[in-house]
């Protein structure tokens, strides 16, 4: 017994196991997205095992500039239509004004050297962050792997979520 | 003289750790790395950062309004 314990814990100490950070990104809003994308990158800053996991709205973020119409059914194609996605065409939850004040946003941004919401998912890819969509929120809105951006992980579902939850020291839904 | 320079002026949050994390990776053990920053948020988030990794910050000046951290791994 006394040795069995003593090589667990010899094998604990050769391989620690590496703390966890998971985000669920549940928003499709600018500024949303943008914060996501800023902790997810310094988490891994931290040597954290970072788990972006991108459900409802927060999938658009993940949505090809070029992805166009999606789905079957006439109601995911509308969808489609009017959430276009992409990390390009974020909207603002307040001040959006058509358009106007994520331009306005973008512009202020570029200006003060504030890293965007493209240049830090490449981050985040290049940094080791997960990027996992959920399947149900895929099949609810009609969007296929080809309709997506490359890099991500595996689709999963709400278990998959919080099996990472319970493993992880920091979780936040944004 | 650090042995590798991170210049991050004019970057704002959360690049100056990045690219500190991002130099600190490929270091060797036992090199110096020498952050410089403009972003103020960087006199609280370097420090905080390198107690966290267990980085020892073995110089911090400021200079003409930028933030040097020398930072040895």
């Amino acid at each position: 017994m006394t040795t069995e314990v003593r090589s667990e814990e010899a094998v604990a100490e050769v391989t620690p196991q590496q703390e966890k950070m998971v985000i669920i990104a549940a928003s499709g809003d600018l500024d949303k997205a943008w914060p996501v994308l800023i902790l997810a990158t310094t988490g891994a800053a931290y040597g954290l095992d970072v788990t972006v996991f991108f459900t409802f709205w927060g999938l658009t973020i993940l949505k090809r500039p070029d992805a166009g119409i999606s789905g079957e059914d006439w109601r995911q194609k509308m969808l489609s239509v009017f959430a276009k996605g992409s990390s390009d065409h974020l909207k603002l939850s307040t001040l959006n004004f058509a358009g106007m004040g994520p331009w306005m946003m973008k512009g202020l941004a570029e200006d003060q050297n504030v890293a965007s919401v493209q240049e830090l998912l490449e981050l985040a890819k290049d940094m080791g962050v997960t990027l996992m969509p959920c399947q149900m929120t895929m099949d609810l809105m009609g969007l296929s792997r080809d309709d997506m951006i490359d890099g991500l992980a595996e689709s999963a579902g709400a278990g998959s979520a919080i099996s990472l939850m319970k493993e992880a020291s920091i979780s936040l839904f944004i | 003289m650090a042995d590798i320079t991170v210049d991050a002026r004019g970057l704002q949050c959360p690049m100056p750790v990045l690219k500190i994390s991002q130099a600190m990776n490929k270091a060797t053990a036992g090199q110096t790395v020498e952050l410089v920053a403009s972003d103020r948020g960087s006199l609280s988030d370097i420090p905080a950062w390198a107690a966290d990794m267990g980085h020892s910050i073995k110089e911090q000046f400021e200079s003409d309004g930028e933030y040097h951290f020398i930072i040895e791994k």
